[in-house]
């Protein structure tokens, strides 16, 4: 594992976040305004590092994997050290990186349900590169894979939302919203930290309705459960896959 | 010690293993030869539990090993090409190895890593290794755990002359010590003095298990690679 907190990228993208961290906060005269802005880089910048980080380290350390499967160890012990391993540096280098700036300039439920969410976010997608890694055999398909589920998540599901939105305009579809949002870890998180911010007020009766849901205590325990099936979901079908895979 | 039986694997529409049933005993050095894609890396992978067979069952101490991973303690593999995290210094691997099968210092057969002059290089990054010098990590960590079984996968391929007899002389004294060896190998003239029995296998089928010595008096041949070529001739 130390030999990933050592890599030159996850430092690079520790001080890039730091930077990012520090100009949203200096050139935001208001702490909410420039947490907002923060946030929604980082919803997008967090998955993309983290699922291509774990898809191109895993496709590059194949061979190693290869040489302790053949190892006394189990492979799911081996598979799980991996995951570990993963989620730690870039869950890491995200606290440090996002953690530390937010802590200094937004101590705030929003500020702390940011920090959260990103670290989440980091290890979700770790699982979910390990799984579209274990399927794909070929380096580039994988990569690829992984940018295409990157782009689902961040931008293609919110157009089909938007879509069905348009579409049943007529019909009342906050219900229907909430189901939605807990399709996608990414505006799952989003909703998440908006609602810890006085603005949700503004953005009319679906924010309603979802405060309504995931405002309350049990709500919140009932996203950050989805949250955590996000996890061990992609996480344990990729340890089934690769408990049976070929080497 | 290692018993293989109707072993079939298929990869799509590639049948790479047909059948193939053989037994390997303590004390047998065994050459496993035969042309490019006759199976015998999947037949390792499979003793290694890397692969699993599509039917037919392997058994290793009469245990059989389909989804065990105890026996592979006993086993120290040295695979074809070593690859290895770039960052990792050698100390590194070699520790992380340690910690994986649980034995230090007093249990260790470290006669590798002095002669290939490892020790000198110990805080080197696998990165900035030449090939040679990462198949020298490999092999030492095949010998390190002192394992009963040996699988060595074209192990001098790579490897200066000098550190070519340097790994034959250990090839040597380990068998010396009865322990069961399997080697593939295109360098056929490295094995003539290293193996007591030959493995030839040919489009996934296993043709023949014989002695080398059996094999010099059917070819009439005194050197392996003579001996291997009349029998590719005659099939």
């Amino acid at each position: 594992m130390l030999d990933i907190l050592r890599n030159r990228i996850i430092l690079v993208y520790m001080a890039f976040l730091i930077l990012l961290s520090f100009s949203f906060f200096n050139i935001n005269d208001n702490t909410s305004k420039g947490l907002l802005s923060l946030m929604n880089v980082v919803l997008i910048i967090v998955p993309l590092v983290s699922i291509i980080f774990s898809s191109i380290y895993l496709y590059n350390s194949a061979e190693f994997i290869e040489l302790l499967v053949s190892q006394p160890i189990k492979r799911t012990h081996l598979w799980m050290s991996l995951f570990a391993g993963l989620s730690l540096s870039l869950g890491l280098a995200f606290f440090i990186g996002c953690g530390i700036p937010v802590l200094l300039f937004a101590a705030n439920s929003t500020g702390l349900m940011m920090i959260l969410m990103g670290v989440m976010l980091s290890v979700i997608f770790v699982a979910i590169a390990m799984l579209a890694t274990v399927l794909t055999r070929d380096k580039a398909k994988g990569i690829g894979l992984s940018v295409l589920i990157w782009l689902y998540f961040t931008l293609l599901f919110d157009g089909i939302i938007l879509f069905l939105l348009f579409q049943f305009m007529d019909y009342p579809l906050e219900k229907a919203m909430i189901g939605f949002s807990a399709l996608n870890p990414v505006d799952l998180s989003r909703v998440l930290i908006l609602l810890k911010m006085d603005i949700s007020a503004l953005m009319g009766v679906t924010s309603a309705v979802f405060k309504d849901v995931f405002g309350t205590g049990i709500g919140m325990g009932f996203a950050l459960s989805i949250l955590l099936i996000w996890i061990f979901l992609p996480l344990w079908v990729s340890v089934r896959k690769f408990n049976r895979k070929d080497l | 010690m290692i018993i293989a039986t109707n072993v079939t694997k298929k990869f799509g529409k590639l049948t790479a293993l047909n059948d193939v049933s053989t037994t390997c005993n303590k004390g047998q050095s065994i050459s496993l030869i035969g042309p490019n894609g006759s199976g015998k890396t999947t037949f390792i992978k499979c003793l290694l539990g890397m692969v699993v067979p599509d039917s037919g069952f392997i058994t290793f101490n009469k245990q059989n090993i389909t989804r065990d991973w105890k026996y592979r303690e006993q086993i120290g593999y040295m695979p074809q090409i070593g690859r290895f995290p770039d960052n990792m210094t050698i100390a590194q691997v070699l520790d992380m190895m340690k910690d994986i099968r649980k034995k230090s210092a007093p249990q260790l057969d470290e006669e590798l890593i002095e002669n290939f002059g490892l020790n000198a290089m110990m805080d080197k990054r696998m990165r900035t290794l030449s090939g040679g010098t990462r198949q020298k990590v490999s092999a030492a960590l095949a010998f390190m755990f002192d394992p009963e079984v040996l699988i060595l996968d074209e192990p001098t391929a790579g490897l200066d002359p000098l550190s070519s007899e340097i790994l034959k002389d250990k090839i040597r004294s380990e068998k010396q010590k009865g322990k069961l060896i399997l080697i593939t190998s295109h360098i056929l003239s490295d094995l003539d003095d290293i193996i007591s029995e030959i493995i030839y296998m040919q489009d996934g089928q296993l043709v023949f298990h014989k002695t080398w010595e059996l094999l010099k008096k059917d070819t009439g041949e005194e050197k392996l690679s003579r001996a291997i070529a009349s029998v590719m001739k005659a099939k």
